[in-house]
């Protein structure tokens, strides 16, 4: 597993957070990037009406619980992700970068 | 959801089927846990959950032709069927999922180079699990100064969307995405190796520039079909134009539709109009292809009373015009595109006034959007109608999605159905009175008082329907239930269909009856003799090997 500790060695979390940016980039931006237009911006927009920010990026409370459960589960008209697409080792890569904001 | 194993198939004989095309991949690139087989559901199934729901067995992705050919022979020792995606983005059409039941999914993915591609020439050559986002990154980053073609989602597959008869909205060569390829390369289902057209000549160096070849043109034969595996295909590309130009002429008069689309039809056909036509009503509210975005984020526009009273009293659509007049909304509305150098499309857009003006003499104009060409990657993530740029988006993915205005439950997919009229008012008329009618006799809602068409394939007019998937079994038994009754309705009136979700392709090949259904009979016979173990997507499109054709007692 992969969620930052203390002594976790600072370049392979590096490593891990661009990983996970890459994977953002590719699968998550053209639906959630902070664009307001974009559906799953503005789904979540509708969803939660100002109670959390509508992109992604922006959020503080994603856990890597949801974030497994939405990507291989989906959710509305989102579809889920197949391993092809999204690899076990992607998956924990963009719950790094989804979780934690950047390496310090 | 428990998988289900091929048809004839015991659950011994399959694992090692598995085993074996383990030994080809590896152990990696073969699903067959409970947890990995279920991501190849199909997420819009009509049937989700339900016992009618198509369902894989396992999944096998190759990464290379030679791995695919291998895959193939084994197939045909083990009798266990294959279903090949390319991405398996044909979310509508029946996604990631085979066409029978038990089918192994051959997920072509992880082929995924862009082989190569040709500037001056104007052409590429890419694998199947090349995405539109792919090829445009590649375009961006190398600088080249090429456009692709995007149809309304842009991660599915270049390979994928020109196999099931997918388009975009650039210019008509471009947009019809199988006419714009040039080139293919098939595993059949012996597991040898062909190319097409010119391909066929060893060291051939216009594999990508020639379609023809010698003797049959054989290329459509691999679309909509199984009688091979595609794994590489050449695709013609337009050259960045200079400048883009968007005209709006808007009509005032119900009548005004006859005109309109004679005109459309004289513009378009001489290439005087060069990019999509988007068809709105600003009466109806009908979104066209530039509107639909803002419709689904902010919701259609609140009616007057005077104008919910013709909608209570169920009044025709020409009824709407003293309203329409009295408040000065445009009946009809098109936004016609232009791609060149400025000079031309401004004559272009000047020649498409003069010819309307004498048609329709208190018709209207201003000019849209224009664009001059190179943009910057920041401004093509802004755009609204990114498509019309040959920039690839995800925007229709608002469709069914939770919205502000709309306080239903969000959708859990969609599906459609696209039936062909001919480039005539006159029928989008009679389509809307009989096909309106239709769909509300089977409880579904058609969303418009009168429908305008979507406008890809130049000389036809695209009547869509679009039904939500619902978190409901009864609703989606519902849609269930229609699809076929509309096909059937819409081909009394020669209205045919081309494509379909995967539950519905049977009931759609039923409407090809011409001469005794001769052509899906054509059909069954070449898969007789390309695929005669049927190893090959049984079902797809109908089309099943004799075995089975005989258990389904056809």
């Amino acid at each position: 597993m992969t969620q930052p500790s203390d002594d976790y060695d600072a370049a392979a979390r590096v490593a891990l957070f661009q990983r996970g940016r890459a994977v953002y980039d590719k699968w998550c931006a053209p639906a959630h990037d902070p664009i307001a237009d974009h559906p799953g911006t503005a789904a979540l927009a509708a969803k939660y009406g100002g109670e959390k920010p509508p992109a992604l990026l922006d959020r503080d409370d994603l856990t890597a619980e949801r974030i497994r459960e939405v990507v291989r589960g989906g959710v509305s008209v989102m579809p889920f992700f197949r391993k092809t697409e999204i690899s076990d080792a992607d998956l924990e890569a963009l719950i790094a970068f989804l979780t934690d904001k950047g390496p310090a | 959801m428990d998988a289900p194993l091929p048809p004839a198939v015991d659950r011994a004989a399959f694992e090692a089927a598995l085993d074996a095309f383990a030994g080809v991949v590896g152990h990696e690139w073969v699903f067959r846990s409970h947890e990995d087989v279920a991501l190849y559901r199909d997420a819009y199934s009509p049937a989700w959950g339900e016992a009618e729901e198509l369902l894989p067995s396992a999944a096998i992705a190759p990464a290379t032709v030679e791995e695919v050919q291998a895959i193939v022979r084994l197939a045909n020792t083990h009798q266990v069927p294959l279903y090949p995606i390319s991405t398996g983005k044909n979310l509508a059409y029946g996604g990631s999922a085979p066409a029978q039941s038990g089918t192994v999914v051959l997920d072509l993915k992880r082929m995924n180079r862009i082989i190569e591609v040709n500037e001056k020439q104007g052409y590429c050559l890419v694998e199947p699990g090349v995405s539109y986002y792919d090829l445009y990154a590649y375009l961006q980053e190398n600088g080249i100064k090429l456009w692709i073609d995007v149809p309304d989602p842009g991660w599915g597959s270049v390979i994928g969307n020109a196999l099931d008869k997918g388009s975009g909205y650039t210019t008509p060569q471009f947009r019809a995405h199988f006419d714009a390829h040039c080139g293919m390369e098939v595993v059949l289902a012996d597991g040898e190796v062909l190319r097409t057209g010119t391909g066929g000549v060893p060291g051939s160096k216009t594999w990508q520039s020639f379609k023809m070849g010698l003797g049959p043109v054989i290329d459509g034969l691999f679309v909509h079909s199984n009688y091979g595996i595609v794994t590489k295909m050449g695709f013609w590309l337009m050259p960045e134009p200079e400048a883009y130009l968007e005209g709006i002429v808007d009509f005032q008069h119900f009548d005004d539709l006859i005109p309109l689309i004679d005109e459309w039809s004289y513009l378009e056909n001489s290439r005087i109009i060069s990019g999509y036509p988007d068809f709105q009503s600003p009466i109806f509210g009908t979104p066209g292809m530039s509107g639909m975005v803002d419709m689904l984020c902010d919701g259609p526009g609140q009616p007057d009373a005077e104008y919910l009273a013709l909608m209570a009293r169920g009044a025709e659509p020409e009824d709407y015009e003293p309203y329409a007049l009295a408040h000065g909304i445009p009946f009809w509305r098109m936004r016609f595109v232009y791609y060149g150098p400025k000079r031309v499309i401004a004559e272009q857009w000047a020649y498409t006034q003069q010819r309307y003006r004498a048609a329709v003499p208190d018709v209207r104009f201003a000019d849209g959007d224009s664009y001059d060409f190179p943009i910057d990657r920041d401004m093509a993530k802004q755009l609204k109608n990114a498509p019309l740029l040959g920039v690839p988006n995800m925007k229709t993915f608002s469709l069914g999605a939770r919205a502000a205005w709309n306080p239903a439950e969000p959708s859990r997919g969609h599906a459609w159905t696209t039936l062909l009229l001919p480039h005539d008012g006159r029928e989008l008329i009679k389509a809307n009175r009989i096909l309106n009618k239709a769909l509300k006799d089977a409880g579904i809602f058609s969303g418009f008082t009168f429908n305008t068409p979507f406008n890809n394939w130049e000389r036809v007019l695209k009547f869509v329907v679009i039904f939500q998937i619902s978190q409901d079994p009864e609703e989606n038994r519902k849609l269930r239930e229609a699809m076929p009754k509309i096909f059937a309705i819409a081909a009394e009136n020669g209205w045919a269909e081309y494509r379909t979700h995967t539950m519905f392709q049977d009931a759609l090949r039923s409407t090809y009856a011409f001469n005794d259904h001769v052509v899906p009979r054509f059909h069954d016979r070449l898969k007789d003799a390309l695929d005669p173990n049927g190893i090959l997507a049984p079902g797809r499109y109908g089309i099943f090997p004799r075995h089975m054709r005989k258990e389904k007692g056809a």
